[in-house]
């Protein structure tokens, strides 16, 4: 029976959450192209992350958890991608668009000669050609696509349905490495773990701070070099952040914010910072840049909370709150943590 | 030696870009400007070319509209730049566009490092970045924040890079193909003298058959652009003091089921 492959990204021994999501649509496409899914698992643990990719719908698994896998890296994952590829030539290939799966998919379509269609937010098929609908121009505009042969493909976050897990079952095959550690240029030499950030790209919830976070009613202590940054910095802290906290949330922040040096870059969300589709958006002291936008125009609800009642961040919101984010979010946070029990 | 770039021009990022009748995009007459990204990449070579005694080349893969783009690397002081025009790339795929760069990048001969942006912030699928290192048979190293250092003659290279959750140092080998965030560094603005340089340069075009490439075929089609559903959102504005505001606020987001 043909296939469509779908690589189960892990990290740290664990499946990534969306790649759940990337096994939800690889089931909903196979069930139109009347396949069967197999799952490819690789890193430590993968074994038993195989089995839970059976429960959840695969009817095969493939798994390595060689050294070589430990930390995702190019050389030997595209290397075995696409011996696989060949071999089984499937239907599809299909992945989450997280920086490795974009990258590890579209190294592997150039090596077998495919299609790469990235970013899908939606998939299907037409005359058993898989066809995607994926945003462009920065989600300014839609287009539609379709593949000739295998179809790699890689699934934007939160775009689509997690497979739940309904008791499915399959054997779970061990893959060998195609290049052994010796042959691979590539060597992590350090890995800094940047605490306490829950990923933009996965998180449910987003709080995000614009520019007038420094307009912070705190005195910077006396002698503070550069007070608008340290202001801005603890608005951060001590006030955004204890609110994503009570929502299990992530922090954002426009290109302002991060310009300013009020925070780091990975927190950028926008045009030149990440696009992220959560199902809650609280823009905080954002007047809403069309820039802005581009990266989190898809969220489910959008608050917004600005001083400025004719900012245009209001026209993208479902709920609007002209007021002092220094007052009105400290009494969001209190009453949260009331109603939610924390 | 080389380092090389690739760029090219992209809609001013305020455009209200639009599908009109005929199903074409269109940005209203706004400018374009060289895609954001690449301005760190086109600085990064500049300094990377310095450091190493070699030349900058900035090759833009397209239409005329790009020559924008490259002049504006000129401007800033790449000494060379070339476009890669062919009726052939008009609608082709990630896969056809990296077979052309990768060519062209063998063409010059002589480069060790090719330098992406992130992506570019129109069509933005970046897949040609790693397709073109593939195409080329070299390491790939994307999201660099950093490098490290960089030696060519012992053909090593160590990158600083952005990943989810965190930064990874990596060693590889050259040649190299990587794509830089803009952590990397503060590109420059095009001084006048440049800007009058690039004014007057004109810049190579090759076409596929000077590139040695032949039979390009699309295995990934556009076949139609579309606007974005009308958003149908009303803004429910919340008034009251702040304690007010916040239980309302809470109201809803329970009922809206998203918490
Ligand atoms: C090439 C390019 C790429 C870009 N990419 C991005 C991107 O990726 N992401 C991005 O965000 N931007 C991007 N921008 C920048 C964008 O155009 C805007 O400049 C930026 O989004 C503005 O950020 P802001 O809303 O924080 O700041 P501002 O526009 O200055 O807005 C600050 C807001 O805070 C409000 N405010 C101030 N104090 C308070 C207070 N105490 N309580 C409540 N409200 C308050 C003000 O009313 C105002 O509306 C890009 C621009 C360019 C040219
Ligand atoms: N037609 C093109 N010519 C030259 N460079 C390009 C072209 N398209 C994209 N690039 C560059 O490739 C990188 C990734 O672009 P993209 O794949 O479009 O997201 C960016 O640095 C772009 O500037």
């Amino acid at each position: 029976m043909s296939t469509v492959l779908v690589w189960i990204e892990t990290h740290d021994g664990n499946a990534r959450p969306t790649s759940w999501e990337a096994l939800g649509a690889a089931n909903a496409l196979a069930s139109t192209l009347g396949a069967s899914v197999t799952a490819l698992v690789l890193g430590k643990n993968a074994p038993a992350i195989a089995q839970d990719a059976l429960t959840r719908g695969a009817a095969k698994a493939l798994a390595s958890d060689d050294a070589s896998f430990e930390t995702y890296r190019l050389e030997p994952y595209a290397a075995l991608l696409s011996a696989l590829v060949k071999e089984h030539a499937p239907l599809a290939v299909v992945a989450v668009a997280s920086s490795a799966g974009r990258e590890l998919l579209a190294a592997s379509a150039a090596d077998t000669d495919s299609a790469m269609l990235s970013d899908a937010i939606e998939l299907g098929a037409v005359a058993g050609n898989v066809t995607v609908v994926r945003p462009v121009y920065a989600g300014k505009i839609l287009s539609d696509a379709v593949a000739e042969g295998t179809a790699f493909v890689t699934v934007r976050a939160r775009a689509f349905q997690p497979a739940a897990p309904v008791g499915g079952t399959g054997e779970v095959l061990t893959v060998a490495p195609v290049l052994a550690e010796a042959s691979i240029a590539a060597k992590l030499e350090s890995f800094e773990v940047e605490v306490g950030t829950v990923n933009l790209g996965d998180a449910a919830i987003i709080v995000s701070g614009g520019r007038g976070i420094a307009n912070n009613p705190k005195d910077a202590p006396a002698g503070t070099d550069k007070p608008d940054v340290w202001k801005a910095k603890d608005g951060f802290e001590t006030v955004l952040k204890p609110l994503a906290d009570v929502l299990g949330g992530a922090v954002g922040a426009s290109r302002a914010a991060v310009d300013a040096g009020y925070i780091d870059y990975a927190h950028q969300v926008g045009q030149t910072g990440k696009t992220v589709a959560p199902d809650l958006y609280i823009a905080t002291a954002i007047s809403g840049a069309i820039q802005h936008q581009a990266g989190m125009r898809n969220s489910k609800v959008i608050v917004a909370i600005n001083k400025d009642g004719d900012a245009p961040i209001f026209k993208l919101a479902r709920y609007g709150i002209v007021g002092d984010i220094y007052k009105i979010v400290p009494a969001l946070t209190a009453e949260l943590k009331k109603r939610l029990g924390k | 030696m080389r380092i090389v770039t690739f760029t090219r021009s992209t809609p001013d990022t305020a455009a209200k870009v639009e599908v009109g009748g005929d199903g074409a995009v269109t940005w209203g007459g706004a400018a374009t400007v060289v895609n954001p990204w690449d301005e760190y990449s086109l600085e990064e070579a500049i300094q990377q070319a310095g450091k190493a005694g070699g030349k900058s080349a900035a090759i833009a893969v397209g239409a005329p509209m790009h020559d924008d783009a490259l002049k504006h690397a000129l401007a800033m002081g790449l000494d060379e730049a070339y476009r890669i025009d062919d009726a052939a790339l008009d609608a082709t795929d990630s896969l056809s566009y990296a077979t052309a760069a990768a060519a062209a990048v063998t063409k010059l001969g002589d480069a060790k490092l090719v330098i992406f942006g992130k992506e570019s912030v129109d069509v933005g699928t970046d897949s040609h970045i790693v397709q073109t290192a593939r195409k080329l048979g070299w390491t790939m190293l994307s999201y660099v924040s950093k490098i490290v250092s960089v030696d060519y003659a012992a053909g090593t290279l160590k990158v600083e890079r952005l990943v989810e959750g965190g930064k990874q140092v990596v060693s590889a080998s050259l040649p190299a193909v990587i794509s830089v965030m803009k952590d990397i560094n503060e590109p420059r603005y095009p001084s006048f003298m440049g800007i009058r340089k690039a004014a007057k340069a004109s810049i190579p075009v090759w076409s596929l058959a000077d590139l040695g490439v032949s039979g390009l075929r699309a295995k990934a089609k556009t076949t139609r652009f579309a606007n974005l559903p009308a958003r149908t959102v009303e803004v429910e504005m919340l008034t009251g003091d702040p304690e007010d505001v916040a239980a309302k606020l809470v109201d809803r987001l329970l009922a809206e089921k998203v918490l």
